[in-house]
Formats: C-alpha cells, structure tokens, sequence
C-alpha cells in the first residue's frame, strides 16, 4: 500500500496517508504546549537523574550528587526526634522516681512514652489493656504483690519476678501441700481461705491449719504480705482462680509466675516511663516514705 | 446483490457525492476561533460611577481586612478576620468558630448561593457585572492599559504595530504593573491565615513558611494571566455561572436590554433626519461595542458574553443625549416589559418586578438561614464533653469487688479564658469519679478542674461503682462554674459483670 498523503478538506490537516477500507486517519500535531511540556520534563529528568539516587546498579543504585536517600533521610529524622526528646529523657533519668507525679508535664510523656513501649514489650502477657489473664496480674486493680508505687514497680520491672539470673529479683516460694498436710486437711483449709472471702462458712478446724501452715506468710487473716508477694486472699483477686477446685490445686501444687528482669534489656528511662504507664493505669499507689525511726520526721524536701 | 441489506441499504458506496461542477471550493471548516483582542473605550456615566464605588469598595475590604486588629484578650490572637488553620479556628470580628461548627460556615455558603439565586432573579447578573473578581480585577488591568497606552484607538494602534523599542518598552512597563498588581493581589490573600505584621515582616526576611510563597507564586501568576490576559474569555469560556444564571433568569429578571422595537433599523442622524418614518433611534455609532469590556454587541441580543456591566447603557444614554433623544435604547429591563413596551403598553413598576413571588420565596429562603444562623450563633454553647469508654477491659473489679470503669472525656472550653468546671455523675447510684490527676481517695460524686482557655482537654477519669452492681447507662454531666452556667450532659454505659438491665 503506496503512502498517499493528502489534506484533508474539512480540517485542513494533513492525513498520515494510509488508507484502511476508507478509513484514513489524520497526521495532527502535538500541540505545541504538550511538545514544550514533554521537553521540559525530559530536561527536568535529566536534572533529576543527577542529583538523585536513579539508575539501578549491581550493587544499589547511583547516589546522585545530592546524597539524598530515603533511609538517610529516616535517620536523620529520626535523630532529629531523639535530639527533640533529649532534655525529656535526660530529665526523666534524673528525677527521683517517687517525685515524678510532682512533675505532672514529665509525668504525663513519661506514660505516654511507657504506653508505647507496654505495647511492644509487655501485652504478650498482661495483654494490650493490661488486665492480664490467668496466671498474668491485672494491672489496672488495686491489688498489689510486691507494691504499687512507683518505686516497687519499677524495682519489679528492673529485677523482674523469680528471674534467673537476677540476684536482686522478687522471689518466694510457696511450697506444695501435696504430702505435708492430708487431703482432709487440705479440705479445711480450702474451707477456711474460701470463709476468708464469705463464700464458705467458718471452718474452725481449717483456721487452725492456715495458722500453723499458711499465717507466716499470708498473715493470720490471710490478708498476704508484700514482703513475700503473698497474695492477699481475703480480697476480690484471685490470680489462679478462686473456686473451691482452684484453690485447692494451688495449695496442693502452688504456680509460681515468672516474669523476666528488664534490666539490661530496656534502657533504665523506658523502665521508668513503663513504671509511670503502671502506675497510671488507675490502681497505682502514693509513694509513702517510711522513716526507720518513726520519730525522725522525714524531710520530704529532695 | 446475493446478499441483501435488511434495511436495504446499498453499503457499497456511502461516501458523499462528488460536489458538482463550477462549484467553490469547500472552506475548511474551523473549530477554534481566535480571540478577537478587547479594547474597551473610557466611558463616564453612573453606572461607570457605580462600578467605581464598588471597585473601591471590594477592594478595600479585601486588601484592608486583615490588618484590622480585634482585642480577644491574651489567649487568642488580635486579627479581626483569621483563618487559623494551623489550630483550627476561625476568628471573626467578636465570633470564633472551632471546627465542629463548621456548619456557620457552610450556613453562609448556602446563604450566599442562595443570595447568587435571589440577585439573579431580580436583577440579572449584578454579580457579573460589578463584583465578581473576574470583572474587578479585569476592571483594574484595563485601567492600566487606558493609564499605558492609552485609549482605545492608540492600543488597538498600538497592538497592530509592529514589534520596537518603543512597544516594548511600554508593554516592559504595563506587565510591570500587572506584575504588582497581582504580587500585591496574592500577597493580601494570604494576610488571612496569620498574623498579617508578623507574616509580612517574615515574608520580606525569608522567614516565612514555603506554603506563603508557594501561595503567593501561584495566586501572583493567576491574577497576572487572568487578569492580565485571559479576562473576558474567563467568563465566555472557563465559567460555569453564567450558565448557570443563564438558566436562573427569566422573562421577568432585569437584563441589559437593547429595545430593538425602538432602535431598529439603525440608521445614521442624517439619513433619518431625511427620512424619520424609515429609521428607529439607533444611529449606529457602535459606542455601546466600544466600551465593552467583553467585546460584545448587546443589540445581537442577551448572550453569555453580556456581564451586565451596564457601561453600554451609559454609552448610549450619553449618545442619545448629544442627539437630541430620549435615553434609554440600552437600559435595564426585563423582556416581558419589552414585549409589552414594543406593543404601545407601559411597562410594570419596578417593585413590581423586584417583588414576584420568586424573589420573595428566594428571599424568605436566605433570610430564614440568616436568621436561623443569628439564633443558633447567639444560643450556642462554649462548653462540650465528649466520652470514650475504655474498651480493653471494659471494666476490673478492685479488690473489694467493686467494679470501675476508665473513661477518657473530653473537657471543651471555646471561650478565650480558662475556666473552672464540675464534671458529675449522673444516674449510677453508689457511684463516684475521680481522674489520673488526683488521689483516689478524694473519689465523690463529682470533681472540679480547671480548663485552659480555647482549648480541649482529655482527662482519664475513673467511675467506681459498689460491688455488686449491675451493668447501666448514667451520664457525665460537665458544668461551668462560672456566670454562664453552661452545661453538656454525655451519657455512657458502666460495664460490670453480668447482664445488662
């Protein structure tokens, strides 16, 4: 088929000269503006192939003379975010921790940085809302093993719970009752820890076993002892359990709960901001400070 | 044929019959016209005075506003008309609207359009014609091409010359003062969105933010092309309102009318002096095309090109004065009234046109939203609460059994001071509240707090319920303890083991 170019009468444009069954089709030009445009990018491109990272090579791609990339900028970013929260940490490193609350500005970045690093490093167990599951503490209640104020839970958090390894960590034992007391006896004193509660009738015989067996460290009203972690058992919490069956299978073969020693692996500011986000979930307690002679006032100045 | 067409049609030969013998060649048809270059010619009249007034007046409210300044105390800045985005507020003059009640804004929006309906309806395109940016703005750069070049003669002279020094040195100097114009156009417009001395002080030493300049760059070159360039052809083509008040007006609307009962046939004061019976009052002298700004010829009839600017009624009042008759060719009018004028009838009063029932259903319409807006603006409320109940744990039982709930509120104060305020319980029997600022101890039935002026703050708040409660709706309620008195009630459910009642 020859090439036949004509002008085409109606718009005065010349055809591309091929001919289909009638059909022809017009050689219109670009217009001039999209020509200009499609030149200014190509030297726009050209520009930009320069001085930033564009052609991909065997190992990564060039750098361009600018140096930008997206990782540096990320990093310089993020040092940029660090050099901005340095005076909080810093601040956050120095102040005793019981003073904290005073400083209510601190205080508050202090939770919400813990608040972040709770998601990261703790809801596996005390789950996202912190209201843990069996075996793993609640920690928006009240009720405290090893203390709930701010300095026991961030000594918690820095020496973790019975954690090998950790010689300054919480630890105590209780020890199973399988063999040393006899399942009628063992009967009773599940009797007499479920009155302690009100939901079984006083149990004079079972008083008597917790009183020798249990009152050392439980107390003699079973209300517990944060010296040991003893669980208070005359409260609402029940961290195993509080049926009949539950209790029962604690005394026989007590679980011990184990959580690990953050020293070391958190940096000392984020234990303090996660022992701010504890505290601060509504059961946290004011921090009391106990003079070893009680009639030495203490000075409650730093 | 084998095969015939269903329609039977022959499709062997569809293409046009050859154009016969002897006949002209086809003219390429176009699809684009040119523009035809627009020099309106100076004109004096009222309604040129008008345009004047307000010229001067859209002006000055534009460029002026932003340095108005408006004591709002030391919690709030001191310019009368802002558009805070950066904190979401917007001032005006004693009123300031957070973003929740957008609905002020969007109130005038629908009263201005609704006002577009209302003044397109009694007097055609008044907004075209005197206010609308478009034709302001085109209004000044043509003023600068009278103040350069001179009238129309000497530029339309002008534009055909060819290309020397003297040409461009007096187009260097005319697109100069566009280029001021327009800088200074979109150097007002961003006085608006913060503190106008603080933002021109930083935007002569750099200091400013690359979104002023950007803004500013962009707006500089689209008045510089609009304006500058573009001008009526933003309206003939680019436009969608003079569509869309196309179709608003009706035979009713008054229009810049050429009464061709009377002009037609044009003819010059000679010939009709020759022959009065022959000629109507028309003398063809072109004026009313001259001095308009869109290039058009209002005898053609009403057409998209016509803004309503009206110089062309001046024009030719002042032609029909020089030659003796009564003024008024070009006027305002509606085309009912020109039917009826054409047939010997007088024409209706002008209440009468203003007042039809669409102009007054159109004005019941915009007032009752202005009014609406007035009534809700006078009675609306600078407090607020919102509530957001922990979900994860909906609620933990303390160790005496008792349930709480963790809620976080959301404490608005709109006024421009801090206040003091008492959040309460309401419902919940046994119930007490207390917040992460505070000891657990001082839990009751309701807390006060102070909340910082213009501003919202979130408080973690505990709602502690006696063991053995059941799970029940109660509500916040948040009140001002001061003059005002305002209050805001947000009712929330307590979450507590076993079946909601």
């Amino acid at each position: 088929m020859m090439a036949e170019k004509r002008i085409d009468p109606p718009t005065g444009t010349e055809t591309v000269g091929h001919e289909w069954d009638g059909i022809e089709e017009l050689d219109t030009p670009m217009p001039r503006w999209w020509v200009w445009t499609f030149i200014a990018c190509v030297i726009f491109a050209i520009g930009y192939v320069a001085v930033y990272p564009a052609i991909p090579m065997a190992e990564k791609a060039t750098t361009g003379t600018l140096g930008w990339s997206s990782r540096g900028q990320l990093s310089a970013e993020m040092q940029a975010e660090k050099g901005r929260r340095a005076p909080m940490l810093t601040a956050l490193s120095r102040i005793p921790i019981e003073r904290l609350p005073q400083d209510s500005a601190l205080m508050q970045q202090a939770v919400a940085g813990g608040r972040a690093a709770f998601q990261v490093n703790c809801v596996q167990c005390h789950g996202s809302g912190a209201a843990g599951s069996g075996g793993y503490p609640n920690l928006n209640d009240d009720d405290w093993l090893w203390g709930g104020d701010l300095k026991a839970i961030e000594y918690t958090l820095v020496h973790g719970i019975r954690h090998p390894g950790d010689v300054a960590t919480r630890t105590s034992m209780m020890p199973a009752f399988d063999g040393i007391l006899s399942p009628a006896e063992i009967g009773q004193v599940t009797g007499h820890v479920l009155s302690l509660t009100g939901k079984a009738a006083a149990n004079p015989s079972g008083a008597a076993i917790f009183a020798t067996n249990c009152a050392s460290c439980h107390g003699q009203n079973g209300k517990g002892s944060r010296a040991f972690g003893a669980p208070n058992l005359a409260d609402a919490i029940w961290l195993y359990g509080s049926s009949e069956q539950e209790i029962r299978r604690q005394i026989l073969a007590p679980r011990h709960g184990v959580m690990p020693a953050w020293q070391g692996r958190l940096d000392p500011v984020t234990i303090r901001m996660l022992a701010a986000y504890v505290h601060s979930l509504g059961g946290g307690e004011d921090f009391v400070e106990v003079a070893e002679d009680p009639a030495v006032q203490v000075d409650e100045q730093p | 044929m084998n095969n015939p067409d269903p329609l039977g049609l022959d499709w062997t030969n569809l293409s046009a019959p050859p154009p016969p013998e002897g006949a002209p060649p086809e003219v390429p048809q176009k699809f684009f016209e040119k523009r035809k270059a627009v020099h309106p010619q100076r004109i004096d009249g009222p309604f040129r005075r008008f345009k004047w007034l307000v010229m001067l007046v859209t002006l000055g409210i534009y460029y002026v506003t932003p340095w108005i300044r408006w004591d709002r105390g030391p919690y709030a800045p001191d310019q009368a008309v802002l558009v805070d985005l950066a904190h979401r507020r917007f001032y005006m003059f004693g009123i300031e609207i957070w973003p929740h009640e957008f609905y002020f804004v969007a109130g005038l929006l629908i009263m201005a359009g609704i006002g577009l309906f209302l003044v397109t309806s009694a007097v055609g395109r008044a907004w075209c014609g005197y206010s609308c940016p478009q034709t302001v703005w085109t209004d000044v750069f043509q003023h600068v091409d009278r103040f350069v070049d001179g009238d129309r003669n000497a530029r339309m002279r002008l534009d055909k010359a060819p290309w020397g020094p003297s040409k461009i040195a007096r187009r260097a100097f005319k697109w100069t003062i566009y280029l001021v114009i327009s800088f200074w156009t979109g150097g007002a417009w961003i006085m608006y969105f913060a503190d106008a001395p603080t933002l021109t002080a930083d935007f002569w030493t750099g200091q400013a933010a690359p979104v002023a300049y950007i803004t500013v760059a962009i707006l500089t070159a689209t008045t510089f092309v609009l304006g500058g360039f573009m001008r009526e052809q933003v309206c003939i083509y680019m436009c969608p309102w003079p569509r869309i008040q196309a179709a608003m007006l009706d035979e009713k609307s008054l229009l810049v009318t050429y009464k061709d009962w009377r002009g037609e046939p044009r003819g010059s004061v000679k010939k009709s002096a020759k022959n009065p019976d022959n000629f109507g009052d028309c003398i063809d002298c072109n004026q009313c095309v001259a001095v308009c700004p869109t290039g058009i010829d209002i005898r053609e009839g009403p057409q998209i090109g016509c803004i309503t600017c009206a110089l062309c009624i001046d024009a030719c009042d002042r032609v029909m004065k020089e030659v003796g008759r009564p003024r008024g060719l070009i006027d305002y009018a509606t085309l009912e009234d020109c039917t009826r004028e054409a047939a010997g009838e007088t024409p209706r009063p002008v209440w009468q046109t203003l007042l039809r029932p669409r102009t007054l259903v159109y004005f019941s319409i915009w007032a009752g939203i202005g009014l609406g807006l007035m009534f809700a603006l006078g009675t609306r409320s600078r407090t607020d609460l919102t509530v957001a109940a922990d979900r994860n744990p909906p609620f933990m039982l303390m160790s005496d059994g008792s349930p709480r709930n963790a809620f976080t509120l959301k404490l608005r104060n709109m006024q421009n001071r801090q206040r003091r305020m008492e959040v309460s319980l309401s419902g919940l029997p046994g119930g007490v509240v207390w917040n992460d600022r505070m000891a657990r101890t001082d839990a009751a039935r309701s807390m006060t707090l102070t909340v910082a002026a213009d501003s919202t703050q979130a408080l973690r708040t505990y709602v502690l319920a006696p063991p053995g409660t059941a799970p029940q709706v109660f509500a916040f309620v948040l009140r001002s303890l001061d003059a005002e008195g305002e209050s805001a009630r947000s009712e929330t459910r307590f979450a507590a083991p076993g079946e909601a009642r």
